[in-house]
């Protein structure tokens, strides 16, 4: 093949840092202008939007919890209608968990998941600006319908036949149905990206004893949405049958049934937990080595805990329908498997606390939040193991003892973590240092604030106090300890606000970072902060688990890919051998041509069916503009 | 951080076939995810008669005719499917073209006996949940063929085209036909579950 012969087309071979730079800048920037700024399939421009975007919804689903903190600070309180309370409830958990966690753990993956593995970008990339689009589109189909009144009222988990035809009049249901619709579609696209890239993009010699703890964890985050979300897609889609066409899925007078309804949900919704924690300790995992001075332990036993809790998390759904009235040896069982899952996650607690035990900890700020994770999570994991057992659980079933629990575990899980890690990747991701003190500052008013606003709600549960109830009579013995809870949650808001500040701050004016401003292992440190547009100008050849701890003279890298198109390494599955220099999709507005298709489609199918039939025509339009050659250098084999 | 070349890719081909490309495993992962999705459908289904005190409620069993026609035509053409596969693992232009137009036709052929099978269901999807499943089913693998005989319309176009002649549209027409595959082999457990259970 004359056309890429290796003296003829320009290679990286034997040219200066300067001018491969300047080469390969030319073959991977987007040009400026809003429309290729639409039109990028840069991972790391995307994973950046996808962070922010996810911020800023936490951030509105934060206010929707200081809104609800007022209204039960005092008995009898009248500030919030019981309608508004039920949109605002239905809005926190749906905006948390649909709009922040999962989309925000996906997109460091998106972000980190190519540089730790020493790749360019990530397989697919037009696919991943697509989920982009969708995700944004169901966050504004949420928050627009929240700004209209007509928000989702029905609860995180939208349990028919509340949510049903006959219980749920107007579109509000139909609109949480389909901003799931629009969100899984996103997660479902970037966990086959995470699978791919993690199996045919990694650099050659990394083989997979030797792939960074985050990444298997990402790796295993993303088969559990490839086998979990179908299910929540399943559950909603019927739900929208029901309540447009009539289907009988949840009504019991015609052969359904409303249990259905909880068993698909929490089929999906109990790995879910696992798919916002499981990130989090590749998260922890990667931090603590940093900042302890030495590798791992146990990475094996860590790896092998991560699959096996991804594997056990598809086996306790029941213990969320405990009061439902199931066999008893079913619920039996279940209990069973809630407290067999404790043992994975012990064995990542002991691993961590033996990596800090026989290492020289450094009091970092990232390093804080990994404690700060530790101590939460331990709380709430033993909460768990309580309300695992089915008699404890029947007497605190929907009362606040579980909203404690809950939040132990999620935030202490998972936000704790990705603190850390924003700390820990700012200065990979912008080229600047955040503040030591204002990050020590945020930690201690989060982690005192997090603990005074969510311990007291154990109490609170215990002594009686349902949730989901917009106020409460004075004479109920939870005065005291709700306006004190209120009070907290303004601490633990004071400590995300001088979070936030830092995080402006910081982006102006941070001190420079430099390539590796922790001395850290993992191949992302080996580039440039903020890495350029072609991630790596060689791309680097991995021999072992820390390849920045044990390359201390020169990071060994391959060399003979082209400048003049986009190439990256594809390499075999288990032991890394290259097979191919496989060419990067060129930046394309069709994803957002297609994503725009969609959501028409989508949203025009809460009000009619034939939506779906119409909607069709341009969906097929966008999406063969987006797959057909147009005969550029991509196109080269 | 200084760098030192120890491997030279150079001499790589641009494109791997088969598993060594990504667009194969990205193809794959689809096909878990659908998978997922039809398993689903089916435990639902079994989970629906398992709380029915008859099945199918309130109507006799399918008739049989249309949906089993389908099937055969399915199940006989994955004999071309096969040997499209194996052509374009060979970059046999001419036949992949011809082997494309009787994929298109092997998909066309299908979709009119499916309009026979939901009649032949004797049930409409809001009479009781029975229908909707099994409506449900019907429509979500009436989807599936659909989608897939879209991408061999547009496939079959690409490959009278100048782009034709291109390891990555051998590649492309190999994915096209291993999706082919897992639409038939995905119906074989759905025709059971809908033609079968119920005569149980």
């Amino acid at each position: 093949m004359t056309k890429d012969d290796p003296i003829l087309t320009p290679r990286d071979t034997d040219i200066a840092d300067a001018e491969l730079h300047a080469r390969l800048m030319r073959t991977w920037t987007s040009p400026p202008g809003l429309w290729a700024a639409i039109a990028t399939v840069d991972h790391k421009v995307i994973a950046r939007r996808y962070i922010a975007t996810a911020f800023v919804f936490l951030i509105l689903g934060g206010i929707l919890a200081l809104a609800m903190r007022l209204q039960l600070s005092r008995p009898e309180a009248r500030y919030i209608s019981p309608d508004r309370y039920n949109q605002i409830f239905t809005m926190h958990g749906t905006n948390m968990m649909f709009l922040f966690a999962v989309p925000v753990m996906e997109a460091m993956a998106v972000y980190l998941v190519p540089l730790m593995v020493g790749t360019r970008n990530i397989a697919f990339p037009r696919l991943n600006a697509f989920s982009y689009w969708m995700f944004l589109g169901g966050g504004l189909l949420l928050w627009l319908s929240f700004a209209l009144d007509t928000a989702p009222d029905v609860g995180w988990f939208a349990y028919v036949p509340l949510s049903g035809p006959e219980y749920g009049p107007g579109k509000r249901a139909d609109l949480w149905a389909q901003m799931i619709t629009f969100t899984e579609i996103a997660a479902l696209a970037v966990a086959v990206e995470i699978v791919v890239t993690v199996f045919k993009q990694r650099a050659p010699g990394m083989s997979l004893d030797r792939v960074p703890v985050l990444v298997w964890a990402m790796l295993v985050m993303a088969f559990l949405v490839i086998f979990a979300m179908p299910a929540i897609m399943f559950a909603s889609s019927t739900l929208i049958l029901d309540r447009l066409v009539g289907t009988q899925f949840y009504n019991p007078a015609k052969g359904g049934d409303a249990l259905l309804w909880q068993h698909l949900f929490w089929f999906f919704g109990h790995p879910e937990v696992y798919i916002i924690f499981l990130p989090a300790v590749g998260m922890v995992s990667t931090i603590l080595p940093t900042f302890v001075r030495r590798p791992l332990f146990g990475y094996m036993l860590l790896v092998g805990a991560l699959i096996a809790t991804g594997i056990l998390s598809f086996g306790l759904w029941v213990h969320h329908m405990f009061v439902t009235g199931l066999p008893r040896v079913g619920e039996s069982f279940f209990t069973a498997s809630s407290m067999a899952i404790a043992l994975p996650a012990g064995a990542q607690i002991f691993c961590w606390l033996a990596t800090i035990w026989a290492g020289k900890p450094v009091f970092r700020v990232p390093f804080l939040f990994v404690l700060g994770f530790i101590v939460t999570f331990v709380l709430g994991g033993l909460t768990g193991v309580m309300v695992a057992s089915l008699p404890f659980d029947t007497q605190v079933h929907d009362t606040y003892f579980v909203v404690a629990h809950f939040h132990y575990v999620l935030v202490g899980g998972a936000v704790f973590p990705l603190l850390g890690a924003v700390y820990y990747w700012f200065p990979k991701m912008t080229g600047r240092m955040m503040s030591e003190r204002l990050g020590k500052l945020s930690f201690w008013l989060i982690f005192a604030g997090f603990h005074l606003t969510f311990f007291p709600m154990h109490i609170l549960g215990l002594i009686g106090m349902p949730r989901r109830i917009y106020t409460y009579q004075p004479e109920l013995p939870w005065a005291g300890l709700n306006l004190f809870v209120s009070l907290s949650s303004l601490v633990l808001a004071a400590g995300f606000l001088v979070f936030f500040i830092d995080v402006v701050r910081s982006r102006r004016s941070g001190l420079p970072a430099g390539r590796n401003p922790w001395g850290a292992s993992t191949l992302e440190w080996a580039t440039a902060s903020p890495p350029p547009a072609y991630n790596f100008a060689h791309i680097p050849v991995v021999f072992s688990r820390e390849p920045l701890w044990d390359e201390k003279d020169a990071l060994p890298v391959t060399s003979g890919l082209r400048t003049d198109r986009r190439e990256l390494l594809v390499t075999s599955l288990a032991a890394a051998i290259p097979q191919a220099r496989e060419s990067v999709p060129e930046d394309s507005l069709w994803p957002f041509f297609a994503a725009l298709a969609t959501s028409a489609m989508l949203i025009g199918s809460i009000f009619t069916p034939w939506a779906v039939v119409w909607g069709a025509f341009p969906m097929a339009v966008t999406l063969i503009g987006w797959f057909w050659p147009k005969g550029t250098k991509e196109e080269m084999s | 951080m200084k760098e030192q070349a120890v491997l030279d890719v150079s001499r790589l081909p641009l494109h791997g076939m088969g598993a060594a490309s990504p667009t194969w495993w990205g193809t794959a992962a689809f096909m878990l995810i659908e998978g997922s999705g039809f398993a689903l459908a089916v435990a639902v289904y079994f989970y629906l008669m398992s709380l029915a005190e008859t099945w199918p409620i309130d109507a006799p069993a399918p008739d049989l005719a249309p949906g089993t026609w389908l099937t055969a035509i399915l199940v006989a053409s994955v004999v071309p499917n096969m040997l499209i596969s194996r052509w374009a693992k060979r970059r046999q232009l001419r036949r992949v073209q011809i082997g494309l137009v009787i994929m298109t036709l092997l998909g066309i052929a299908p979709l009119a006996f499916r309009v026979y099978e939901f009649p032949a269901l004797h049930v409409w999807w809001d009479d009781n949940a029975y229908g909707s499943i099994t409506w449900t089913i019907l429509g979500l693998h009436t989807t599936h063929i659909l989608t897939d005989l879209v991408d061999t319309v547009v496939l079959t176009c690409l490959m009278f085209t100048r782009h034709a002649d291109n390891p990555r549209r051998y590649g492309d027409v190999q994915d096209n036909a291993m999706y082919w595959n897992f639409v038939v082999l995905t119906w074989l457990p759905l025709y059971v579950c809908l033609y079968w259970v119920p005569r149980l």
